[in-house]
Order: C-alpha cells, then sequence, then structure tokens
C-alpha cells in the first residue's frame, strides 16, 4: 500500500478561486521520514496548495493523502495528525514557554502528564530548560524559531509543515535550526518545508520547484542540478521559476 | 493649503470606496430615529390605579373619574387602608394609587387647597415618572372643573392652586415620547460619526503603515489629521438634516424654536466631537482600541449619562457629578430647550459656552498631543 | 543638495527603549551615490535605526545627520530630501496604483510628470494596472509601486528597510538590478535586509547583531579581512561529516552552506588545513570527502563576527 510508505500523496490536486487557477492539477508524492523542500516564487501557489494539504481549503478537483486521510473528507483528521509551524505565526508572544506548550499540547488532546514530560523533555534537549518560566516575547528570535518548532512537534505529528521557518533568523540560528529539522527527520517525521533562502534547497531529500500553479521540477537536489546543467540549486530556480516573469 | 484638499479629496475616496460603511453612516440615523420614535417608545397605556379614598364627596368621586376616563389609566379598585395600597404597589397589582384626605372637599371650600397624595412604583423611574405626569396633567386640567363642583368662589387677586403646574408637560402637551429621543439620538449619531469615525481613520493610517511613511515627508502631521475631520463634518451634517427632517415628518416632532440656533448649537457639537475624535487618536495604537475608547469611554456615558435615556436629576449625585463632564448632556438639553421647548437663545447660553470651551479645551489637547514622530 | 556633505553620518547613536538597549553606539558615513547595505537579521536593530535617520525616532545618545543636517534640529529639512520605503506594505489598499502615485506625489508638492523618467523602468510595468487597486496587485507589483512612491520626487536619499524581506529569490534579484539602475542615476541609496547574499550587490555593507555593529567594509574588504582559513567539505553522509568537524580541535566552527559544509581553521594552526581535515575524516571513518580551501563568503564574515 502506498499509504503506508508515502505521508503525502497528490493526484492532479486543482484550485480554482474563480477563473484564476492557483494550483494546476500537480500530482507528486513525499516518502515517511524525508525532508521535502517545497519553493517557488511568490504568486506561484505554494501558499494554496500548502493550505489544502494542511486541510484549510477544499481542492477544486483531484485528490490529497496526508497521513493516511483524504484531505477533501478527512480533513479534521489530516489537521490533527500534522504539526504546522509559520514564521507569522507560531507562539503566544504573551504567554510563558511552558504555557505555549501546555496550550498547544492541548488543542491537541495530549494528557497532561503527557504534556508535563514532553515539554521537559524538549526543553532539555534544547537546552532552554530555564527559560521555561520566561514569557515569549523577552526571547531572541532564533530561540522562538526553535520552541515553535518543538511545539509543532510536541504532539508527534506524522508530518510537519514548516511555511518559511527561517526567515529572518540570523546565519547561525538558521543552521540550528536545520539540525533540529534533521533530528526530526531521524525521529521518523515527515518535514514538509518552505522557504526563500536557496541553501536551505540544500539540505532537502528532495525538492519541487512550482511556477504558475504547476510543479515545474521535482527531484533531490543533486539530480536537479545534473538534469539542468547548474551547480546549486539558487540556479535552477532561476531557470525554473525566472523564465515565466 | 493645497496639500490639506489633497489629504481631505484623499479622504473621500476612503470612505466612498467603503460603500458598506457609508451605507451604514447614512441610514443609521434613520434605523434610531424609527427605533427610538416607535419601538421604544415608553409611552404610558393602561396603567392600573387603585383609590384610597378617606372623603368619598363629589370632587373625589368626579377626580377619580376623570383618571378613569382616560386612555392611559384603568381603574382597578377601590381600597381602604395604607398597607393595602403597599401590597398592591408592591406586588405591581397596581403602578398607582390615588390617595384623598379627610374632608377633601372642604377643605378645598375653606382654604382653597386640599392634597392629593400619587403613590407609584419607583423602582422603574422612566415609567413612575410617566404616570405621575399624565395623572398630574389630568388633576390640572380639571382643575376649574373642581373648583365649580366644590362651591368655592375664588377672590379675584390670589387664584388658588389646587395642583401645582408640572413644568414638562407644558412643552409636550400629547406626551409623545419621541421628544425626548429626539435630542439623544442626535447627541448618539453625531458623536459616533465624529469621534469614533475620525480617530479610527487616523489610526488606520498608523496601522497600515502609511502613517510612517508620511511623518517622514514634508507634511506637517497637523495637515493629515486636520484633513480627516472635514469629511465627517459634512457626513455629520447630512444626518443632522436627516434627523430633523425625520423627526419633524415622519415622528411629528415640531422644531417650536430657532432652526438657525438650532443648527448653531449642532455645530458647535459636532466640533466637540471632531475634537473628541482626534484626542482619541493620538492615544489609541490600533484601530480596535480607537473604538473600544471612543464606545466605552464615549458612547456608553453618552447614551446612559446624558439623559437621553434615564433623567440626569434622577442618577445618584456622584453620577450626576460625572455627567457635567459629558459634552453630549450639554447639546441634549440645549436640543430640548431650542427644538421643543421653544426657549429663546438667551436661555442656552451656558450650554454653548460650555461646549464651545470643551471644543477649544480638546483641540488645543489633542494638537499639542500630535506626534512628530513615531513615539 | 550639498554635495561636499556626506549623504549619512551616524556618530555613536545608541537608543534604548525603557529597559530594552535597540542600538549601541553606531558609527558609519556613507558616501554620495553609493549603495549601502545594513545587513543583520530580525533583531538586530536596522529598523530602529532607519527611523532615527528618516527623522521617526529620537536617538537617545550620539548624533546623526543626513546631507548635513541634524536628524534632530533640522527634521522638517530632512524629510524634504528622502525617500524612504518602510518595511512593511505602506500604501493606501483602496486606492489605485495611479492615486496613489499622485497622492505621494502631492505631498511632496511635485509632479510625476516631471520625475517620470526616475521611475520609468520601474512603472512601465504597473502600467497595465494603472487603475487597479493597490490592495488587489502582487506581492512583487506593490514593492514596485511602493518603491515608485518613495522615489517620485527624487530624494537625494533612497531609504529602503528591508525591501526584500519575503519574497522570492527570481523577485528579489529583479529588485536589486532596479536598485542598481538608480544607482546609476546618481541616488545614494541606504537599504537594510536580513539575506546575507545580498550583500555582494551593494557597494559597502555594515553588519549587524543585537543593536551592535559588528563592521563596515566593501564586501571584498570584509571577506579580505576574514583571518580563519575557510574548507569546503562535502561527501555523501553529511550529516555524520559536520558532527565529526566540530569535534575536531583546530576547526573553530563548522556549518552547513547547502550543498557542502564550511569548516572555520583557526589561524594558529601552521600545518596544511586541507591535509588535515581529510586525514582526520578518514580516521573516523568517513571515506570518499572532498575537502578543498574556499574564499569566506560574506555569511562566513558575519557568522565568524557575530561569534566574537
Amino acid at each position: 500500500m502506498k499509504e503506508t510508505t508515502h505521508a503525502i500523496i497528490t493526484e492532479n490536486l486543482t484550485k480554482k478561486f474563480g477563473d484564476f487557477t492557483a494550483v494546476d492539477n500537480i500530482s507528486f508524492d513525499v516518502k515517511r521520514g524525508e525532508i521535502f523542500g517545497f519553493l517557488g516564487a511568490n504568486g506561484a501557489g505554494k501558499t494554496t496548495a500548502m493550505k489544502m494539504l494542511c486541510g484549510l481549503l477544499k481542492p477544486t478537483s483531484g485528490m490529497g493523502m496526508v497521513a493516511g486521510y483524504d484531505i477533501s473528507k478527512n480533513s479534521e483528521k489530516v489537521k490533527k495528525s500534522i504539526g504546522y509551524m509559520s514564521q507569522r505565526f507560531s507562539l503566544y508572544q504573551d504567554l510563558k514557554v511552558w504555557e505555549n506548550f501546555r496550550l498547544f499540547g492541548g488543542i491537541y488532546g495530549l494528557k497532561d502528564n503527557e504534556i508535563a514530560s514532553r515539554t521537559d523533555e524538549m526543553l532539555k534537549n534544547l537546552g532552554f530548560y530555564d527559560e521555561r518560566e520566561t514569557l515569549v516575547q523577552s526571547l531572541p528570535a532564533g530561540w522562538k524559531q526553535k520552541l515553535a518548532f518543538s511545539v509543532a512537534i510536541l504532539h508527534k505529528p506524522s508530518i510537519v509543515f514548516l511555511d518559511e521557518p527561517t526567515g529572518g533568523v540570523d546565519p547561525a540560528a538558521r543552521r540550528q535550526f536545520w539540525e533540529l529539522i534533521y533530528a526530526a527527520a531521524e525521529s521518523g517525521i515527515t518535514v514538509f518545508v518552505t522557504t526563500h533562502y536557496m541553501d536551505e534547497a540544500e539540505y532537502c531529500d528532495r525538492v519541487s520547484i512550482m511556477s504558475e500553479g504547476k510543479i515545474a521540477a521535482l527531484d533531490s537536489p543533486e539530480n536537479l542540478k545534473q538534469k539542468f546543467g547548474c551547480t546549486t540549486v539558487e540556479e535552477v530556480f532561476h531557470k525554473l521559476a525566472g523564465g515565466v516573469l | 493649503m493645497k496639500q490639506f484638499w489633497v489629504f481631505v479629496k484623499k479622504e473621500f475616496m476612503h470612505i466612498f470606496r467603503d460603500t458598506r460603511t457609508v451605507m451604514i453612516l447614512l441610514l443609521m440615523p434613520v434605523v434610531q430615529i424609527i427605533l427610538f420614535g416607535f419601538a421604544l417608545s415608553n409611552e404610558i397605556k393602561d396603567v392600573k390605579f387603585a383609590v384610597l379614598d378617606h372623603s368619598k364627596d363629589a370632587v373625589t368621586t368626579f377626580i377619580t373619574e376623570r383618571i378613569s376616563q382616560s386612555e392611559y389609566f384603568i381603574f382597578a379598585r377601590d381600597i381602604s387602608t395604607e398597607e393595602e395600597a403597599d401590597y398592591l404597589i408592591k406586588s405591581s397589582q397596581v403602578s398607582l394609587v390615588v390617595v384623598y384626605d379627610n374632608n377633601f372637599r372642604e377643605n378645598l371650600v375653606r382654604d382653597g387647597k386640599s392634597q392629593i397624595s400619587l403613590v407609584v412604583d419607583g423602582s422603574d423611574p422612566n415609567t413612575a415618572s410617566g404616570v405621575l405626569r399624565y395623572a398630574n396633567s389630568i388633576i390640572a386640567s380639571s382643575n376649574e372643573h373642581i373648583l365649580r363642583l366644590s362651591g368655592f368662589t375664588p377672590l379675584s387677586a390670589e387664584k388658588p392652586t389646587f395642583i401645582e403646574p408640572v413644568v414638562e408637560l407644558l412643552y409636550n402637551p400629547q406626551m409623545k415620547s419621541a421628544y425626548n429621543f429626539v435630542p439623544g439620538v442626535m447627541g448618539l449619531i453625531l458623536m459616533l460619526i465624529c469621534a469614533m469615525m475620525t480617530s479610527v481613520s487616523i489610526v488606520r493610517e498608523k496601522e497600515i503603515g502609511t502613517m510612517e511613511v508620511l511623518l517622514a515627508s514634508p507634511v506637517r502631521p497637523v495637515i493629515v489629521i486636520l484633513a480627516k475631520t472635514v469629511p465627517y463634518f459634512i457626513l455629520s451634517v447630512i444626518n443632522l438634516a436627516t434627523i430633523l427632517l425625520l423627526s419633524v415628518f415622519v415622528l411629528g416632532v415640531p422644531i417650536t424654536g430657532s432652526i438657525y440656533w438650532l443648527v448653531l448649537a449642532s455645530f458647535i457639537f459636532i466640533f466637540v466631537s471632531l475634537s473628541t475624535g482626534l484626542l482619541i487618536s493620538s492615544f489609541a495604537s490600533t484601530q480596535v482600541a480607537a473604538m473600544l475608547i471612543s464606545g466605552l469611554v464615549f458612547m456608553m456615558p453618552v447614551m446612559l449619562l446624558s439623559g437621553m435615556i434615564y433623567p440626569v436629576s434622577n442618577m445618584p449625585y456622584l453620577l450626576q457629578v460625572v455627567a457635567q463632564f459629558i459634552p453630549a448632556k450639554w447639546f441634549i438639553e440645549a436640543v430640548r430647550k431650542l427644538m421643543i421647548q421653544g426657549l429663546p437663545v438667551t436661555s442656552v447660553l451656558k450650554e454653548l459656552f460650555i461646549m464651545t470651551s470643551m471644543a477649544a479645551a480638546f483641540t488645543v489637547l489633542s494638537i499639542r498631543s500630535f506626534k512628530q514622530r513615531l513615539e | 543638495m550639498s554635495s561636499e556633505h556626506k549623504p549619512v553620518v551616524a556618530e555613536n547613536i545608541s537608543k534604548t527603549f525603557g529597559q530594552v538597549t535597540a542600538l549601541q553606539n553606531i558609527s558609519f558615513e556613507t558616501e554620495r551615490g553609493e549603495m549601502f547595505g545594513v545587513i543583520g537579521p530580525d533583531g538586530a536593530g536596522k529598523t530602529t535605526l532607519f527611523r532615527i535617520l528618516t527623522t521617526l525616532l529620537v536617538q537617545t545618545s550620539g548624533s546623526a545627520f543626513v546631507d548635513g543636517y541634524d536628524v534632530k534640529g533640522d527634521f522638517r529639512k530632512i524629510r524634504k530630501i528622502i525617500g524612504y520605503m518602510p518595511g512593511r506594505f505602506s500604501l493606501y489598499g483602496d486606492l489605485s496604483v495611479e492615486e496613489n502615485l499622485n497622492f505621494f506625489a502631492s505631498i511632496f508638492k511635485v509632479n510625476p510628470k516631471d520625475n517620470y523618467y526616475l521611475i520609468k523602468d520601474i512603472f512601465h510595468q504597473l502600467e497595465p494596472f494603472r487603475n487597479r487597486k493597490a490592495s488587489a496587485l502582487s506581492g512583487g507589483m506593490k514593492q514596485k509601486l511602493a518603491l515608485s512612491c518613495a522615489l517620485i520626487h527624487k530624494p537625494s536619499v533612497l531609504f529602503l528597510d528591508e525591501p526584500t524581506t519575503g519574497v522570492d529569490p527570481v523577485s528579489r534579484r529583479e529588485f536589486w538590478q532596479m536598485l542598481d539602475r538608480l544607482k546609476a542615476i546618481g541616488i545614494t541609496i541606504i537599504v537594510s535586509t536580513a539575506y546575507m547574499d545580498e550583500a555582494l550587490l551593494c557597494d559597502r555593507i555594515a553588519l549587524m547583531k543585537n543593536g551592535i555593529l559588528l563592521g563596515v567594509n566593501s564586501p571584498a574588504g570584509m571577506v579580505a579581512s576574514y583571518n580563519n582559513r575557510l574548507l569546503a567539505v562535502k561527501g555523501d553522509d553529511m550529516h555524520s561529516i559536520l558532527k565529526v568537524l566540530r569535534d575536531i580541535k583546530v576547526v573553530k566552527s563548522a556549518y552547513s552552506f547547502g550543498h557542502e559544509h564550511h569548516a572555520a581553521i583557526s589561524p594558529d594552526f601552521g600545518g596544511d588545513a586541507v591535509e588535515k581535515i581529510s586525514q582526520e575524516l578518514t580516521a573516523r571513518g568517513l571515506n570518499d570527502t572532498l575537502v578543498k580551501s574556499i574564499k569566506p563568503s560574506v555569511e562566513d564574515c558575519y557568522m565568524e563576527l557575530s561569534a566574537n
């Protein structure tokens, strides 16, 4: 069964807003435990596709399975089995670190003792245990990103969606953040990530580049570079996404 | 100056492109007038009353009959003790008990005076004062009859006063409650449009970030802010006209006094409200905050303390003091005097003076707190 | 304006908000006609610095001058001669493209036709959408309109606060090409960004972190002043390689840089760094690794400076 080996399966997934086709017949699969980079220019349809996969938007046509559930019919189940983190919305700034963990743990229906033990474990791993009583707003940006990521995987989702998680983060923190992503992937969580940093695309197992609602290319960074005769994914991106402008 | 008009033009564009808000602003006075005028009218009808008659003479019987015959009151029963009266009022079986003294007719003939006590349930002051006014007016209107009936011949010099004249009735002979609401609705709508809309539209520029660009440009912030008041001033004038037309032609409330002074008083109030809006905008940093401040700090007190719903004189002392600082209280009083009582402008000089001072103070305060920078 | 003055001079600017120090002793100067980049992540103090230079905030201490005018005392004069594009969307969404442009021209009391040549390159792409409301434009188009509005009065100094944040690489490259053309016309541009790769497109850059200026130099000068030896390491098991690199004594720091790792070797190490690292990797069972000596990027410099 494909459902058991793949975290995401889409077939001819399409979303139209009136006359405008935001996502145009995309079909791709993401394997379990894979780090999947989802690239594209602004307005290429990335956000719309991601919203459909998270169960927030109903597809106009086509099929999508996320964590074994149909995104059109079982969007509530999809939402329960995924984690989500974006640059814009991540944590409540006016709550303490552990209060954020308790809140999101509660939202996903974890038991109190489970939340407490997971929180302690994650904070210790990050080296933030001493900050558990600190208000999130007084933490540096790089720490917030890491905490937001931990909160997103608190309920052990089978797949986590990261929407530009590292925007505006300083270079060292950005790389430390990717080390967290690797650790999560090693523990079996599938990572679906969008980014505008092309060096980060190189860290992904496979990368898809969207352009005008379609998937223009999908492969491992190595194969993409070979296929398009480039030395970096950034060049590939400019070739594919830049061509239409 | 040219810059000022550029801004005014821009403000009009903002307003007219937001069709929904324009519709709300223009239709609101219509809805409010109709709501307050008809649906919320606290008119008195079919009020049950009991009679405690210690005299049982021709005069008291006559007065009781007159009250029963009116469309407002229904005779419930005769009673014989004060305790009964208390009980009936407390259990809300009647809203009014009319009590006649002993030897009612004799006293009247001898002294030209006799006492009727009107006992009402004070828990609802609005209804109570209405009931009292109505009963009083019925008694007063039958004064002459009563005197003739009692056989008392007044001396030519001193006409006896059987019942104290009830002042409100002089100006509202048909006792329409709309008369009381029209000034209130005017105060509310003008405050809403001027204070809330002006402050929200200024704060919006802070929120969407355009204020930052404007501040970094040669435009004086005062121009930006004063230009915001122009469209809302015009909208307020349109609303003022709507309210006056509706009240005259739909509710049948005549403008008994001078319309010029009425309009002038309204303009002064519009200026107070606009300067209130400017003041709010100088300390609110989000549109929600501006709405909450203008809603909670300004609108609610306008409705509750300005005498629009509850008469100021019925309030506890402390609230009466607070009410003195509410611009709308003075405006509503001025409109009552000018529009409904038909009094000359000399009788509202105090109100006009207070409103003008408030407008000046708010304007100076808000211009002072306009920031040339972001903080 | 006054050509004898430097466009921007900052002398020991500090800014505190309550307990928080947003800027600490910032000093730099820019040259006329130069593209000056202020580079640092969120929270570095870039926006506060821009707001002080554009007279929107007053510094707690120190002084700053734009075209010779004091940002504190002569703020009205500065506001006439600068163009400013704040980080967030700052147009009127309910006004059309043309109305926005005309409005911003009129607040500077200029006729948009007079300076049209300045924005021609940028604005011609917006021509087809003249009557469209600004809120209905795509992100890239909004940005072009905002830039046009900031330019329409022919500013002497143009301040662009994070114009490319959240913008995809293609649109970013396009935006920088527009800036290059403006520079060619002679406009001094002060631009901030969190993307380190954009540093190369500036004449000179100021690197910032946590309110502190790490250094000011040209990108080439910045790279030249990097005093570690830098190696790029590639192999099959990138994850293990990184772990091993961090265990090697002479390696000061090791980070992933796209498809390879960068390992900074302390200048104290006298031997052949490439040789040494290759041996160490092999000794720990990592074969088939490729180690080579490379020139650092601005990002390497930033990480080195911010670690100290």
